[in-house]
């Protein structure tokens, strides 16, 4: 029995009230106040005054933050475009596995989210480091390889040299794929699984080959779920905080660490709030994007 | 200004860090048993109490101790930094009766109206503290703490791996000769004062000409810097990620004991002392209780108990000279009186000087 839900108000308003109270009171609340602070000035210590000023966004973006600010664009878009091209051929695989195998397919995907992010972090660490797995495994295979060379005939290899894995911008972008990589492949994954199996098999009768396929049919169809991924890849990697502070080096810093060292080391919460809520009016301009993005898509289909 | 961990080697590292990072997320210990209903009815104060403390930070039996002695139930809950302890008891006490912030937190709390003043009278165990730490700067007279452990700055490096001993900051601040071997200290504050204090000045009162000097010296040694460190310099010693890193000598005894290759030293300019304190917080639920406590923590035996497992230096002569000959004596964590006459405590002077430290290191860093 379909019921609109002007029919019965009551219920309507029964499910929908301790959600909508849960998020004014937890949600929109504690925003509104941060928001409030972005336009206020420390006085002493522990206090705050709603001033109205702007001075805390001026400051934001001086170009010293500015600065700050692209550079975590383009990590975050730099995480982003890997874990799509990383992303979009394993959703494509577990889409066309057999359907026992997929549910274990995915549930591999979904695993890492059942291990804290610093225990996963700490693991990067040990495999990353100057005397870690990778570089103690190549070390094996170099010492293995200097051994054979003078059988063959070739000169001794030289003492090996660590590689420098850890501690720089590319332990921080391997660390964000790492960690981001199943927000791509979910979206993907559901995206493609609902693709018309039988659009693929009349490209296919027609001519195209298997790569023309899925450049021409699959990805367009796909194009609502790549935007969603790339959508929810890039905005927490923009406020990755903890990945570049354990595995960055000297100049790794994006701009959540500087945002951290206002609400606590800098005790400017004031400041710290208008980066967040520079950070947060961004995230809403990517939103609209994509919004119209999908709804200038659903005209077209 | 403040130190991300304590106690036990990686899992410190690995919980505090944690801790960190759940800051935002924590609302905060169960505290049970501080509502002021139960408290009135009671007359006097119920046998409980909430010590919010720094992770492995107190003896293996000191708590049990306590209760057998006074019959009081220590609920301890854990924080990482300073800064998350400041800005939890900034919105308000939340129930915390005993508190360890560091010394120049003992100011910027006092200042800010956030600790109340101790009893000395319900305090008899303070004849068992050295002296020489009953009147620091930082807190005139002992009015708000109760000195609890020190610590102090310095470089550990790896023997095999350095000519000589480093023994001074120009080979952290202002040398390539160890590029991509070095890790500092992600404290900006630290990072600052002891750059001053290579640059020959002290580590309080820096003029703002010099804060130039210092940023371009920095942004200059940044090219050789590995990494700045969350207080973790230990393990990346120990790991051989790095050969000299800016860490506390405490931090730097433990990794001693699991790697004979290494040692720590502080630099012939001189560092930065640090305290850990024992404050009652403004608002404590159980004021009594909170003074019978740090009574019984400064007490010989109980702080023996608390130097044996957390191995940082005590203020307490009375526990020290109950403490095996390896404590008293290891020159890392009692370094010589010739070079701690040179070391100072970093005082507190006011949140614009901290933001602008904190915007200098934000600029080399970026730069």
């Amino acid at each position: 029995m379909e019921q609109s839900w002007k029919q019965a108000k009551a219920v309507f308003a029964g499910a929908l009230g301790p959600p909508l109270f849960w998020l004014i009171l937890f949600f929109i609340v504690p925003l509104a106040i941060v928001w409030a602070y972005s336009f206020g000035q420390n006085d002493g210590l522990t206090e705050i005054s709603f001033t109205g000023t702007f001075s805390n966004y001026v400051r934001a973006i001086e170009p010293l933050y500015l600065k700050i600010f692209v550079k975590s664009a383009w990590v975050a878009g730099l995480t982003t475009a890997l874990c799509l091209v990383l992303g979009f051929p394993v959703a494509l695989a577990i889409t066309f596995a057999p359907p026992r195998l997929k549910t274990w397919l995915l549930l591999l995907v979904m695993l890492p989210f059942w291990t804290n992010l610093l225990i996963r972090t700490y693991a990067l660490i040990a495999v990353l480091r100057t005397e870690g797995y990778i570089n103690l495994s190549l070390e094996w295979l170099w010492n293995g390889a200097g051994g054979l060379a003078p059988l063959v005939g070739l000169q001794p290899l030289g003492a090996f040299t660590p590689l420098e894995l850890l501690h720089n911008n590319f332990a921080v972008v391997v660390g964000l794929v790492y960690v981001h990589l199943p927000f791509m492949v979910l979206p993907l994954y559901s995206a493609l699984d609902r693709l018309d199996r039988s659009l693929l098999e009349a490209s296919l009768d027609l001519g195209a080959g298997h790569i023309r396929t899925l450049l021409v049919v699959v990805v367009p169809l796909a194009l609502p779920g790549i935007a969603s991924g790339i959508l929810i890849t890039f905005i927490p990697a923009l406020g990755a905080y903890l990945t570049p502070d354990l595995l960055g080096g000297p100049d790794s810093q994006m701009i959540a660490n500087i945002i951290e060292r206002q609400f606590k080391r800098a005790n400017d919460w004031p400041f710290g709030a208008a980066m967040s809520f520079l950070l947060m009016y961004l995230t809403f301009i990517a939103i609209a994007i994509q919004a119209v993005v999908s709804r200038n898509r659903g005209r077209a289909a | 200004m403040d130190k991300m961990k304590r106690g036990g080697t990686s899992r410190r590292s690995l919980l505090t860090t944690f801790g960190a990072a759940a800051v935002g997320l924590s609302f905060g210990p169960a505290l049970t048993g501080c509502s002021p209903a139960a408290e009135k009815t009671a007359g006097a104060e119920e046998a409980k109490l909430n010590f919010y403390n720094w992770d492995t930070y107190i003896g293996e039996t000191s708590l049990a101790d306590f209760k057998a002695a006074s019959g009081i139930d220590v609920n301890m809950s854990l924080f990482a930094t300073n800064d998350e302890l400041f800005a939890k008891l900034k919105a308000g006490n939340p129930g915390f009766d005993v508190i360890v912030p560091s010394n120049e937190f003992v100011t910027r709390m006092s200042q800010a109206g956030l600790l109340v003043a101790l009893d000395h009278a319900k305090i008899p165990n303070i004849k068992n503290i050295d002296p020489s730490f009953l009147d620091p700067e930082f807190d005139p007279g002992r009015k708000y703490s109760m000195p609890y452990t020190w610590l102090t700055l310095g470089i550990g490096y790896r023997k095999s791996k350095v000519q000589g001993v480093p023994d001074s900051w120009k080979y952290l601040f202002d040398s390539p000769q160890y590029a991509g071997k070095i890790a500092l200290l992600s404290e900006s504050a630290d990072l600052v004062r002891l750059c001053a204090k290579y640059l020959g000045h002290s580590v309080n009162n820096i003029p703002p000409e010099m804060l130039p000097k210092i940023e371009a010296m920095l942004t200059k040694q940044k090219a050789y810097v590995k990494a700045f460190h969350e207080d973790n310099g230990q393990d990346m010693l120990l790991a051989k990620d790095v050969d000299l890193v800016l860490e506390y000598n405490g931090d730097i005894a433990q990794a001693m004991k699991d790697d004979p290759d290494i040692d720590f030293v502080i630099p012939k300019e001189g560092s930065l002392i640090n305290s850990d304190t024992l404050c009652i917080p403004t608002g404590a639920p159980r004021p009594e209780n909170a003074h019978k406590f740090i009574n019984f923590l400064l007490d010989a035996k109980a702080g023996a108990e608390i130097s044996k497992t957390i191995l940082y230096p005590t203020p307490n002569a009375a526990a020290k000279a109950l403490m095996p000959d390896d404590y008293r004596n290891n020159p890392v964590i009692f370094p010589p009186a010739d070079i701690m006459a040179k070391c100072e405590y970093g005082a507190f002077e006011g949140a614009e000087k901290a933001q602008a430290y904190e915007e200098l290191i934000t600029k080399v860093r970026a730069a």
